[in-house]
């Protein structure tokens, strides 16, 4: 079971959500996913003990200036021009190369070989009964959903976890579609502000169009107005759990404690959050 | 002219009211939303849309299932997966690379411009601005924020306006790249808690490799004095200056219920954080001053 914890804005809990959901779960065994890899937290409150880094590369074209007959077809074909011919030499733009292969597969003179841009780092490891993988993407680096790929097909790959958390980046652009297309829940964080329940909006347009059913969870739900409920109600999406503001959260955060570590009695409540996710899924699956 | 970019690595820590105060403050900024992922600083600014223009970037693939034989080639060429076994095209996976397009042995496939989204120019009770909205799901969003930044800039100097003010989007990739490079000045908004201050110093890297200067901004800063004092400590090891403090204040979530800038609210009787972000608009603005004085010297 995969599940996406989302956002429209960000910082409105997701990191929070997804770490307290990961260690409250005990019966099973979990791993939780960073994919904001632009800027990875789950660590700083989970503190995995990191046992395995790589890095993580993309395809970039390497010129052969030898075999080369300057035929420009890779320059035609490519359509971020990362591969540009200037005064009789084609120079490579690696910021701009999507890693199509195009190049190199039209060069009739298989001039253009796998060149490498390193992106990013994966890191594993266990944070008590947790599987950790950390996606971090390298600072001017400005493509993440490579790497977001590659951390979740990681995490995926590791072959003995009944139940995937991901932690995905804010917004509703492709780095977000990345880390929750193939996943079987989104659970979308919001807070009941102007602010939330128009990124909220966003938010379940980008759900729609991936098709993966979903809930809402509203933290801070004390504050601002009751918009967001409304708009819940109205178009009938389910509230999971509602997170009252508390000033003990809040400082427990900043220190990078979990809820359930300030306030022991919230691991049941992650549970029942847990369980209602499982029986949507469940009820999904019955009526598809 | 200068270009103060707001942003702030980790996302909630108080970018867009921060922003909307300034632009209350300062003199008819021409303002520009560069989270174009995620803007919401029309809800505080209520622009009256004057313009309005498609965003078309790139290219996506039409597959005529006409012509098309089913012989294969384009999706063995696609590493995206975005061509399916029943020969239709997934917008979500394809990147517009047009490499099923160069290799199909039948010409079944087409390219046509991709309309991403749609940008705006507005008025505001506090200048004119630039904003967009990007199509969910959508790429490109560097080149919309480029696009954005461009237009303010021309504006700016159409209305001899000395400053663009923008709000620029979470995280450190793509779209944030785009809203900093060749700016004249980031004010980085954080917040006194462990994630706050890591996602600050990945943007300190940013900032450095893309060589603009930064001020500090401690939003909800009374949250947590010791972590407080990490980032003070943070900042001077990176030899960053801080432009102010604003203690943690409702007063930002109820102004923002209203569609109103912290100064505007409670008919524009001062509230205490008015006080802190009016001294950390000075200390924007001195900076700016500064750095013009030696760009003349330099040039001098």
């Amino acid at each position: 079971m995969k599940i996406a914890i989302a956002s429209g804005k960000g910082g409105t809990g997701k990191t929070t959500l997804a770490t307290n959901l990961a260690k409250s779960i005990t019966d099973r065994s979990v791993i939780l996913v960073d994919c904001d890899v632009e800027e990875p937290n789950t660590h700083l409150f989970l503190n995995p003990n990191i046992e395995k880094e790589q890095t993580v590369s993309t395809f970039i074209p390497s010129v052969d200036m030898d075999k080369c007959t300057l035929c420009g077809r890779c320059t035609v074909l490519c359509q971020f021009k990362s591969i540009i011919n200037i005064k009789e030499k084609i120079l490579v733009f690696p910021e701009l190369c999507h890693s199509c292969y195009g190049c190199r597969r039209i060069c009739p003179e298989q001039a253009i070989s796998d060149g490498q841009k390193e992106i990013g780092t994966i890191a594993t490891g266990m944070s008590g009964r947790v599987r950790c993988f950390i996606g971090t993407l390298n600072i001017g680096e400005a493509m993440a959903p490579p790497l977001i790929r590659a951390v979740k097909k990681a995490a995926l790959n590791n072959g003995i976890s009944d139940l995937l958390i991901l932690d995905a980046p804010p917004g509703t652009s492709c780095p977000v579609i990345e880390a929750v297309k193939d996943t079987d829940f989104i659970v979308l964080v919001t807070e009941p502000t102007p602010f939330g329940l128009h990124d909220l909006l966003l938010a379940v347009e980008m759900v729609k169009i991936v098709n993966i059913p979903f809930g809402v969870v509203i933290n801070r739900s004390d504050i601002g107005n009751r918009s967001v409920f409304d708009y819940c109600q109205c178009n009938k999406i389910p509230v999971l759990l509602e997170i009252p503001e508390n000033r003990k959260i809040a400082e427990s955060y900043s220190q990078g404690k979990l809820i359930i570590d300030t306030l022991p009695e919230y691991q049941a409540v992650f549970r029942d959050l847990f369980g209602s996710i499982e029986m949507k899924i469940a009820n999904q699956e019955a009526a598809a | 002219m200068k270009e103060v970019v707001v942003i702030s690595g980790k996302g909630g820590t108080g970018k867009t009211s921060i922003t909307a105060a300034l632009a209350n403050l300062w003199d008819r900024p021409v303002i520009a939303d560069c989270d174009v992922d995620a803007a919401d600083l029309h809800l505080l600014l209520d622009p009256d849309i004057k313009k309005r223009y498609p965003f078309i970037s790139g290219i996506e693939p039409v597959l005529d299932k006409d012509i098309c034989t089913e012989c294969g080639q384009c999706r063995e060429v696609c590493v995206y997966d975005a061509i399916d076994d029943g020969y239709s095209i997934n917008r979500l996976n394809c990147e517009g690379c047009g490499v099923c397009f160069h290799f199909c042995p039948v010409q079944a496939i087409q390219l046509q411009d991709r309309e991403c989204g749609e940008w705006y120019v507005s008025d505001t009770r506090f200048g004119p601005m630039v904003h967009a909205r990007l199509g969910i799901a959508e790429e490109n969003s560097g080149k919309l924020v480029t696009l954005i930044r461009k237009k303010a800039r021309s504006i700016a100097e159409v209305k001899q306006k000395d400053v663009v003010l923008i709000d620029g989007s979470p995280g450190i990739g793509c779209p944030v790249i785009s809203s900093i490079t060749g700016a004249s000045l980031v004010v980085l908004v954080t917040e006194p808690t462990v994630s706050g201050i890591h996602d600050m110093k990945r943007v300190f890297g940013l900032a450095a490799h893309f060589k603009v200067p930064v001020l500090v901004v401690i939003n909800k800063a009374d949250l947590d004095l010791q972590m407080a004092q990490q980032i003070i400590s943070s900042c001077r090891e990176n030899k960053i200056k801080i432009a102010g403090q604003i203690p943690y204040d409702p007063v930002f979530t109820r102004a923002m219920v209203q569609g109103q800038t912290v100064f505007e609210y409670d008919g524009g009787k001062k509230c205490p954080v008015c006080e802190n972000i009016q001294s950390i608009s000075d200390q924007i603005q001195n900076r700016l001053l500064v750095s013009e004085m030696n760009e003349e010297i330099m040039e001098g």
